[in-house]
């Protein structure tokens, strides 16, 4: 025991010797959360409008003002020509053009009935998409308006059927990004200090060749291991601490379930990412392989972890690789017990599965350290 | 010259003897780009809904059905009152609840209006959002086909023209954007302990006797890696090309040089952080922990920048990888030749210069 704590102590001293490090372990991470949480949102909104005038009468106008007074779109610029707007949209300085035909005001009340093009910038889809339903959402409600302005006695009579839904948020009804955010990447900086740390830490010790040393003195290889490990643990649940003080404090992050649950679960957590740290240090020659080697998976983690996309929408395969995605059950767990207030009970499955993997993952490093030792 | 010459070939040996280190270079980002073109989209498809019918009727069933049936929903629960509703939300793998009020059918003929409640998860915004959207957008096909009788008057049908992507694929969103981040952050990590790595063996020293100019070894340091850095950037467009269907519509010269200006601007950039650091841990936490976030995320890769607070904004000017995808996504999508993009090559441009300068610059310090 007291061989181990000599070595947290080596290590500790170690840590905070190096200058260089502190900072970027330390304040890098969390000045990210705090200004990186708020690029993180899915929000389609400052959209660049253009449009195409062919009509010139009041209907038109109207029209383009309904544009205007959205909130979604900053009108930008009324294009004489067709040619003009689609080079504009090549250069990317406008996403959505709707162009008003010839007679479009005559022919409205001639045939009751008109067609409006519009063009829309797909590369993003998803933001395509969500472009679209708000143009379809301001010609609905500009067709109530004129259908009060221009319709005869004669149409009226029959009442349209109307399902009406009602949409509820629960959880987070104004749709807040940062709630969900915030929370999501506290986990990634977490992950990624520990393992970057972690899996650096013994392969340098190899590269610089103080490893033989180590093995030729009488520590066990177990105390060994957990001296070097044990302080990366601390500066994980101290990460998360001072992570959840920042998420509180700067951006009211609702916290309504148990923090000692949360607390138990990164414990474990933090385990099973040491012991990919370790096992990627085992295998590797020098710190820049196992660098590459834990970029690798840290990219595939997080985005496969469903914080940024949604899982379900994965194909079959994709969504049994996320099984063995550690990142993915602290994102559920966080979520789940800060956002809803779930409990031990509801997170069980994850928390055992989390377990699981900190007792395979630390079994294979231990093994396959003795091995290439 | 010669020496300049003989001092490139050395570092040429040095990275083709580690034979390991290749093999995770080129590997690795062949592996992600797969992996990430085939699985991730944002999309919504087969999400797990759970619905609470108080009415059980016929319209509430054919309601159901065409929920069922369309691509977006799998319903996974069928529950019985409210208070289920918090219970499985807090289990966390239903959605979305979808609540239909007592006597729907009747409602619907004596009152021509019925109510529905679409209670979803908001837990992650977003896909809450998209949730609620898609079950209007289904109701409100089937109350038109309630209504086929009765013509309404005075619409305004858009057209709408998807243009570059028409049929909304995300492939073409999610490709270049790991392309970008797999040739940023490989050609910064490779570049960042370049010098570090002989501060911290002892052997630069040495360098800094030869009488080798201070500009001489970080372009002789840098000269292997544009070579690996290609290799690998030719292999990804290859397989973007053959394998997830990118169209090319621009120039594929063009292509390849914007991405060598890119390639050359990452190592860099790592060359920068190597002059900055003390030792090789510093200098990959610097290239690992200072960029992996803010090219996910402040790059458009994800998340669209028009969209951000007015500071991310200007933030996201300083990240390269940001003008790479604008370029790429040009020239690949949209089909645009250096007219319309010679800004964002100047800016690249421009960032290169700035950090091989520093670069120069922070060594010669130390060599005095």
């Amino acid at each position: 025991m007291k061989t181990i704590l000599y070595i947290i102590q080596k290590e500790f001293k170690q840590i905070f010797r190096n200058k260089g490090m502190l900072p970027i372990i330390f304040v890098l991470p969390l000045l990210q959360l705090v200004i990186l949480s708020n690029a993180a949102t899915f929000e389609v909104k400052n959209i660049k409008f253009g449009y195409i005038d062919h009509d010139h009468t009041s209907t038109s106008r109207a029209l383009i003002e309904k544009f205007n007074a959205s909130t979604y779109f900053d009108v930008l610029t009324d294009f004489p020509s067709e040619k003009l707007a689609s080079s504009e949209m090549l250069k990317g300085k406008v996403d959505v053009v709707i162009e008003i035909p010839h007679y479009f005001e005559r022919d409205l009340q001639k045939e009751k009935y008109n067609k409006l093009g519009v063009t829309i910038n797909a590369i993003d889809g998803a933001a395509a998409g969500v472009e679209n339903v708000y143009v379809t959402q301001i010609l609905q409600s500009f067709n109530q308006q004129i259908k009060t302005d221009l319709l005869q006695i004669s149409d009226k009579g029959v009442q349209p059927i109307s399902i009406a839904t009602i949409p509820l948020f629960w959880y987070n009804k104004t749709l807040n990004y940062k709630t969900f955010m915030v929370p999501g990447i506290l986990v990634l900086l977490v992950t990624m200090i520990t393992l970057f740390l972690s899996g650096m830490n013994i392969v340098r010790e190899k590269e610089i060749g103080t490893l033989e040393q180590i093995n030729v003195t009488p520590i066990k290889k177990s105390q060994f291991i957990i001296g070097k490990l044990f302080p990366f643990w601390v500066i994980g649940m101290g990460l998360l601490t001072v992570g959840l003080t920042l998420a509180k404090l700067i951006f009211n992050v609702p916290m309504i379930g148990s923090l000692a649950l949360l607390y138990l679960y990164t414990s474990i957590y933090i385990l099973v990412i040491l012991g990919i740290g370790l096992f990627i240090s085992n295998f590797t020659d020098t710190q820049q392989q196992a660098m590459f080697i834990a970029w690798f998976f840290t990219v595939i983690f997080i985005l496969m972890s469903g914080l940024f996309t949604p899982i379900e929408s994965m194909p079959e395969w994709a969504q049994i690789v996320t099984e063995f995605n550690p990142i993915k059950y602290f994102v559920e767990v966080m979520r789940m017990v800060m956002l809803k207030g779930s409990g031990f009970t509801d997170i069980l499955p994850q928390l055992i599965k989390t377990l699981l993997f900190a007792i395979v993952m630390n079994g294979l490093a231990v093994w396959s350290y003795k091995k290439t030792s | 010259m010669k020496r300049f010459i003989g001092f490139i070939k050395k570092e040429f040996y040095h990275i083709f003897r580690d034979r390991r280190s290749l093999f995770i270079l080129f590997g690795m980002p062949i592996a992600q780009i797969m992996l990430f073109g085939f699985a991730i989209t944002n999309e919504i498809n087969n999400v797990d809904i759970a619905i609470l019918d108080h009415s059980k009727d016929a319209t509430t069933e054919e309601i159901i059905n065409k929920i069922a049936a369309s691509k977006y929903f799998s319903i996974k629960q069928i529950i019985e009152k409210e208070a289920d509703i918090e219970t499985i939300f807090k289990k966390g793998h239903v959605k979305a609840v979808l609540n239909f009020e007592k006597d729907f059918s009747k409602n619907l003929i004596k009152e021509n209006k019925a109510t529905v409640q679409i209670i979803t998860d908001a837990t992650d915004p977003n896909t809450a959002n998209t949730i609620s959207n898609f079950v209007n957008a289904i109701l409100q096909k089937y109350q038109q086909e309630l209504n086929k009788e009765i013509t309404i008057a005075y619409q305004i049908i858009p057209e709408t023209r998807m243009v570059y992507n028409p049929e909304l694929k995300s492939v073409y969103m999610f490709v270049p954007g790991v392309m970008t981040i797999i040739l940023m952050l490989v050609s910064a990590m490779m570049t960042s302990i370049s010098i570090t790595k002989e501060k911290e063996l002892g052997t630069m020293e040495i360098l800094l006797v030869s009488p080798l100019k201070p500009f001489q070894v970080i372009i002789g340091k840098v000269f292997p890696y544009i070579f690996l850095s290609i290799i690998n950037a030719v292999v990804i467009v290859l397989l973007s090309i053959f394998i997830f269907k990118m169209p090319v519509q621009g120039s594929l010269l063009l292509l390849g040089l914007e991405s060598v200006l890119f390639i050359i601007s990452a190592l860099a950039l790592g060359i920068l952080i190597s002059t900055i650091s003390a030792t090789q841990q510093t200098a990959m936490m610097i290239s690992l922990m200072g960029l992996m976030l803010p090219v996910i995320l402040l790059s458009g890769f994800i998340f669209p920048i028009t969209s951000m607070p007015f500071p991310l904004q200007v933030i996201s000017n300083i990240i390269p990888a940001k003008w790479f995808i604008i370029i790429i996504k040009g020239i690949m999508l949209k089909g645009v030749g250096l007219q319309y993009v010679w800004k964002e090559t100047l800016i690249l441009l421009g960032m290169t210069v700035f950090f091989i300068a520093l670069s120069i610059k922070k060594y010669k310090i130390r060599l005095e």
